[in-house]
């Protein structure tokens, strides 16, 4: 694959690799996207807004430059805007791959950050020098506004140019929680919302605090993802659970989608409405409880969302889709080409006759 | 006031979730001192920081964000606050506007810059900020679809978008594109649960009448309290209507 370095949402030569149930690879122009649904089926988007969560500033003990990408949150709750976990670099910027980033001045308990508008105190180390829970003084508002007027999109070095929020909103961005965009999400437009709703395939949403993707450091990319607060509402419940009576299928825009309708089905009770924190990995033991289908990014094998393909097709399909996606010359990454991945049948089966 | 809550709080009803653009003065900050005063959670937006801080302390609750939503770069910024204030979004009103010349000046007298900058206030700023929020207005609608509600944009409209008035060129003009506009939107919102209503709310003793017409005689003006009033029964009856044509409605 290569990565796909212009921020274009909605590229008119996307591609789609297509797996369907039985295992079997087709690919196609994104754009025949909502012929492989059907009528019945209902697809889950993660309407998160994007926080522009790159808050450049200085050490205040040192007054050593850093960039704070803010990584997790205990809550969406509005007034829960004061904590935050963090993922600290030194001097540099997104021009700068991750993984060459220094380091930044040790970190201790107490230490003050000067970010812009905004002052922040080390609350404590999370098991990693560049991992950190930082505290903001002022009110909500004022943190909110000072991260709205300071922080910049999280970037990575294989887009050149600075992005900005409009490049990572989707169409239906709403609560401003997530750290990197639900990037499956950027498929969407009104005029594929209206497509669908001609053809009788339902629309809901979930908002979901997606983490961040990668830290370049190998041992905090272990810990990927962290555990992500999201919130289920109740009419994308009773959109799901009708889904299910009429046999349709479940399809999850995004892992994000993914990772949080799961974690919701496992739940006492089952799949019900409210806030949840998502702290499930799924992979290859994970038994789907609730989604049929997920449309995706491309993603490279040996990170969290190649991992999480492993709970909807087995490995040997798995190879063949990364070495379909290796020859066609598919585009990674947010901007790029996208997989829908049907959820193999023999898993798709009651237990008693698989 | 007590008259007011009397009439109109009729049931129990979960708060609404509102913005309003322009809303330290006149018919904004009128609307946001009726929706504070009756529960609702508001989020206003102005382009002057002090002003801003000011209403948000005499307004309890309610939260004040400073941006200029005639600037393209303000509009994520602004959305992101009403979003994270708010924690979603069932009524944006666009309220702010721009007069174009001041004083008043003929068209041909009309300055390109002036012109640009009341359909900057009064046109682009609602259209990017309505699209930059569309996502949370439509999620509210998906989860009011039960209980039979949809969301709202409002646009403050006015008799000079309507009528030709010597002098009233670039507002006019702004004015009657957004109440086109208004229209476009509703016929793509609809099946999502968004309806979109321009209101004009009338001739009103405010700042931005007094800039227009300094002579007035200010007691022949309708107060921005009164406007304000029909304009949140308005927002409660469309916001309980079933989804059909109405699209322009006069708050007069």
């Amino acid at each position: 694959m290569k990565a796909a370095s212009l921020s274009v949402q909605r590229s008119l030569d996307a591609r789609l690799l297509h797996v369907d149930a039985a295992g079997r690879i087709v690919h196609r122009p994104r754009s025949r996207l909502p012929d492989l649904l059907a009528r019945g089926d209902l697809v889950v988007a993660n309407d998160a807004a994007t926080l522009p969560a790159s808050l450049g500033g200085h050490h205040v003990g040192s007054g050593a430059a850093i960039e704070a990408r803010l990584a997790g949150r205990r809550s969406l709750a509005v007034d829960d805007v004061h904590v935050f976990s963090a993922v600290v670099f030194g001097s540099g910027d997104f021009h700068t791959r991750t993984e060459d980033r220094p380091l930044p001045p040790p970190l201790l308990p107490g230490d003050r950050l000067a970010l812009g508008p905004l002052n922040a105190t080390v609350v404590r180390v999370l098991g990693h020098p560049r991992l950190v829970e930082i505290r903001f003084s002022g009110s909500a508002d004022r943190v909110w506004a000072g991260i709205a007027r300071h922080g910049r999109p999280v970037q990575y070095a294989h887009i050149a140019a600075p992005l900005a929020l409009w490049d990572v909103w989707t169409r239906v961005a709403a609560l401003p929680v997530a750290f990197e965009p639900p990037s499956a999400g950027f498929v969407l437009d009104w005029h594929l919302l209206d497509a669908w709703r001609a053809r009788g395939i339902g629309f809901a949403t979930l908002t979901h605090a997606a983490g961040l993707s990668s830290t370049g450091d190998p041992a905090l990319d272990a810990r990927l993802p962290f555990d992500e607060p999201y919130h289920l509402p109740a009419s994308t419940v009773a959109g799901i659970l009708a889904t299910q009576r009429r046999g349709g299928r479940v399809v999850a825009l995004g892992t994000t989608v993914a990772r949080a309708l799961e974690h919701a089905a496992t739940r006492p009770g089952g799949l019900r409405s409210g806030n949840g924190v998502a702290t499930n990995r799924l992979g290859p033991a994970t038994r789907l409880g609730v989604v049929d289908a997920l449309i995706s990014g491309t993603h490279e094998p040996g990170s969290s969302h190649h991992e999480l393909l492993r709970a909807f097709v087995a490995d040997e399909t798995l190879a063949r889709l990364d070495a379909d996606l290796e020859s066609g010359g598919y585009r990674s990454h947010e901007f790029g080409d996208s997989v829908l991945v049907e959820a193999a049948l023999v898993r798709a089966l009651p237990q008693c006759l698989a | 006031m007590n008259t007011f809550l009397m009439n109109t709080t009729q049931h129990v009803r979960a708060p609404l979730r509102i913005a309003i653009t322009g809303g330290t003065s006149g018919l904004g900050l009128a609307l946001v001192e009726a929706f504070a005063a009756r529960g609702d959670r508001v989020a206003f937006v102005a382009r002057h920081g002090d002003d801003v801080a000011r209403v948000a302390l005499a307004n309890a609750g309610s939260h004040g964000i400073a941006g200029d939503v005639a600037i393209k770069a303000d509009t994520h910024v602004i959305a992101l606050q009403i979003g994270a204030a708010l924690g979603g979004l069932d009524v944006l009103i666009h309220n702010a506007s721009s007069l174009g010349p001041v004083p008043l000046a003929l068209l041909a007298d009309t300055e390109c810059e002036d012109f640009e900058r009341a359909l900057a206030t009064n046109l682009l700023g609602p259209f990017r900020l309505t699209k930059a929020l569309l996502g949370s207005l439509a999620a509210a609608a998906r989860g009011g679809r039960a209980e039979g509600t949809r969301s709202l944009v409002v646009n403050v409209t006015s008799d000079a978008a309507v009528t030709a008035y010597a002098g009233w060129g670039a507002y006019g003009a702004s004015k009657a594109a957004l109440a086109h506009m208004s229209r476009i939107w509703h016929e793509e919102l609809q099946p999502h649960g968004v309806a979109v209503v321009a209101v004009d709310p009338g001739d009103m003793d405010t700042p931005m009448h007094a800039a227009a017409l300094p002579d007035a005689d200010r007691a022949t003006l309708k107060r921005p309290g009164d406007a304000a009033r029909e304009i949140v029964a308005l927002i409660d009856r469309e916001r309980h209507t079933a989804m059909d044509p109405g699209t322009s409605t006069s708050a007069t």
